[in-house]
């Protein structure tokens, strides 16, 4: 190509180079992006696919200019190996309640952990894993976490479009009940006494439980200032056991500050109600 | 000495979850291959512990976000045992449709994103576009469909929210419903079409004498229910699963092994298990495709596998358009519970094959104890076995294209390595003065 051709055609944004990576997770986050069947087509005509290995054989080195973090820290080889995948990459966004809390598997924080590994494991000494299952930004800066468990594959195509537009994608942080208001659901603790997290739970599932007859059980985590503590109260009022809200606060966003916190604060309640009871009865 | 090399895939890709490959070569003599799944375990059987019976089908969904349907189907029916409560045909048929639902939508993102691109030497189904446009794009509006159902029936297609122990949530509208059936009509015929298609791929002449195990029905293609049977004549209750099978732990993998217990051997499990085992009972149309093609069992070709994937699309299809077509609502839409203490087990024809549970639970209701087996584990050492066979074939190859054609094998069984571990990495190892893999 001769120089003056070079000089008269536009310049070419090169397009977005993306990476895709796994810690403990299911997968189904970044399977997420392969769910997008309309806009697979021209999700990858938009941006190059620089690493995906659940998607595809071709590995390039980086640097990456986004990189999808799916998963939480649960290995002391995965704690070294974000700080890599941080340093290749521009911007980082965590998607899914895995990788923005640690998900359901950081229930083992609440555990002992030689008892799980030798629940599952008769050789425990050949597996190497963390007491802990912890969210990506307790281990390195993250530009943005997309929430879900799973993730809503409309808000990461918005991710997406938002982060190669060059703008800060926006996402939703009130919580369900203004979704369920939206699609007219009624309300299911107020009229059917169910327990429902969707007063304190983040907005981006669409309130699906609610409209097949069933409780929020917190996929999308915390929403903004929850008041977990007035929620609690109301439930326990209406005939929720306490004892039945510690489970339901801790599933897939168990260690999401405003969760645990509630269900911390619930169960050493119930352990008080307890020793107060077994006072009485040695008492008599 | 004879020359030692090793071959080594670092992380398999196309595949679910992470893990690797380790060969190590001496001469012409294959002295080890390695299926490392290095996917770090999340302990799921440890947690189950002491949670509510009601959450179970939630959290185990969690497992694996490719089939999270199957976890789904497998606990509610353990938990129904153990409970000793019976569901109503309207639950058990419906139950039929999601899986339909997620085989349309695991079998379509195999075959088009994972497997297809294998057979065109491209690296991703995203390259295949430039090479099969219309394939591929009818591929994906038939994995589209499968979500589609998920989502009607579940709510959403990446763990649904509707299973409940004894039945569902909520029971579909019938409007909801018959809005799928000329989606399903132009699908089944795609479907037909995709399996004509993939029946012309250049399949490797690679044949061996597999125990193939599955599910079987006298009056149906098995999916929720059916005593488990293999080639080798097994034909035993769901409840004697562990007295047939068994887990063992392994150094190189955080996910467990199965073996068949009597003699420690390695079986398959997968839609080439369930169609060698059930051909009679795949629906008409997908009988009808595989004589067209050619197709007969038994087939003992892995790479065949992905034809299996297809007629058992056909046969999705053409279940979930019967159960559309006749659905009436019902109420209500789950049987009461009535907690007891308990055990029970179940096996259910996951996308990837045979999948077992087991719990226990006490008279709170709450899990006391819980044994989960995924595919995945079962066929890992079947893999192994395979590879051994496989690289003998292929011993003259360069080191690099020996570690891609057998990372071709692996995704025949498409391994789904979330679920495994409670999966995998390709070392191919041909220097070994080395001590023994795990012990340097």
């Amino acid at each position: 190509m001769s120089a003056l051709t070079q000089q008269t055609l536009p310049a070419i944004t090169p397009k977005l180079r993306l990476a895709v990576f796994k810690f403990a997770s299911c997968d189904g986050c970044q399977l997420s992006l392969l769910d997008c069947e309309d806009e697979l087509v021209t999700i990858a005509s938009a941006v190059e696919i620089a690493y995906f290995l659940e998607a595809t054989s071709k590995v390039e080195l980086g640097p990456y200019d986004i990189a999808l973090v799916e998963g939480s820290i649960t290995t002391p080889h995965d704690a070294r190996r974000i700080q890599d995948v941080r340093r290749q990459s521009k911007l980082l966004v965590t998607i899914g309640a895995c990788a923005t809390s640690g998900g359901i598997q950081a229930l083992r924080n609440w555990a002992d952990h030689g008892d799980f590994l030798r629940c599952v494991y008769a050789r425990p000494d050949y597996i190497e894993t963390l007491a802990t299952s912890t969210a990506i930004a307790d281990h390195v800066p993250v530009d943005f976490e997309l929430r879900g468990c799973p993730i809503n594959r409309y808000q990461l195509v918005e991710v997406l479009q938002s982060l190669a537009a060059g703008r800060r994608p926006q996402t939703a942080t009130y919580s369900v009940c203004l979704d369920c208001k939206r699609r007219g659901t009624v309300c299911v603790t107020v009229a059917q006494g169910i327990p429902c997290l969707g007063p304190i739970t983040q907005s981006g599932c669409g309130a699906i439980c609610p409209s097949y007859d069933r409780g929020c059980y917190g996929c999308f985590g915390p929403a903004a200032q929850p008041n977990c503590n007035s929620l609690s109260d109301h439930l326990i009022k209406t005939g929720t056991a306490s004892a039945a809200l510690v489970p339901l606060l801790r599933n897939y966003n168990a260690a999401a500050p405003a969760f645990r916190a509630e269900s911390d604060r619930l169960e050493r309640a119930e352990a008080s109600i307890a020793s107060e009871i077994d006072r009485v009865k040695d008492a008599h | 000495m004879k020359e030692i090399r090793t071959i080594k895939v670092d992380a398999l890709s196309r595949v679910e979850g992470e893990g690797g490959l380790h060969v190590r070569l001496q001469g012409d003599t294959v002295e080890e291959v390695r299926l490392s799944i290095y996917e770090p375990p999340r302990f799921f059987e440890a947690f189950l512990q002491g949670r509510p019976l009601t959450e179970v089908p939630d959290i185990v969904a969690r497992i694996c976000g490719i089939c999270p349907v199957a976890y789904q189907m497998s606990c509610v029916h353990a938990l129904e045992r153990a409970l000793e409560i019976t569901i109503r045909p309207e639950v058990r048929r419906l139950r039929r449709l999601l899986y339909c639902g997620e085989w349309i939508e695991s079998h379509g993102l195999h075959i088009h994103l994972l497997h297809a691109p294998d057979f065109f030497g491209c690296n991703s189904g995203l390259e295949l576009v430039e090479r099969c446009r219309d394939e591929f794009q009818r591929g994906l509006r038939i994995k589209k469909h499968g979500n589609e159902l998920l989502e009607m029936l579940g709510g959403r297609a990446i763990h649904p929210v509707n299973v409940a122990v004894g039945g569902f949530y909520r029971a579909p509208r019938r409007v909801d419903v018959e809005r799928l059936i000329p989606d399903f009509e132009w699908g089944l015929e795609a479907a037909v079409e995709m399996t004509r298609w993939v029946a012309e791929f250049d399949f490797p002449n690679f044949e061996r004498d597999y125990e193939m195990v599955s599910l079987s029905h006298p009056d149906e293609y098995p999916m929720n229910e059916g005593r488990i049977v293999s080639t080798s004549g097994l034909s035993i209750d769901v409840n004697e699963y562990e007295e047939h099978f068994e887990e063992r732990q392994v150094e190189h993998s955080t996910a467990l092994h199965s073996v068949r217990k009597e003699d420690g051997s390695c079986y398959f499990v997968g839609p080439l298990a369930r169609v060698n085992l059930n051909f009679d009972r795949l629906s008409p149309r997908a009988r009808q495709v595989a004589d067209e093609i050619g197709f007969s069992v038994p087939c003992l070709n892995p790479f065949k596998t992905i034809i299996a994937r297809g007629l058992e699309v056909v046969h999705a299809y053409e279940e979930a358009l019967d159960i559309l077509r006749t659905y009436r609502p019902f109420s209500p839409s789950r049987t009461e519970l009535r907690l007891k203490a308990g055990e029970g087990c179940a096996a259910t024809e996951a996308p990837r094959g045979l999948i077992y549970h087991r719990f226990a639970v006490n008279d709170d209701g709450k899990v006391t104890f819980a044994k989960i087996v995924p595919p995945t584990s079962q066929n890992q050492g079947q893999i192994e076995d395979d590879l051994r066979e496989w690289i003998s074939a292929i011993l003259n190859e360069k080191e690099e294209q020996m570690a891609l054609d057998c990372e071709r094998l692996i995704r025949c069984y498409d391994p789904c390595i979330s679920c495994s571990t409670h999966f995998l990495k390709l070392t191919v190892d041909r220097n070994a003065a080395i001590a023994p893999p795990g012990r340097p």
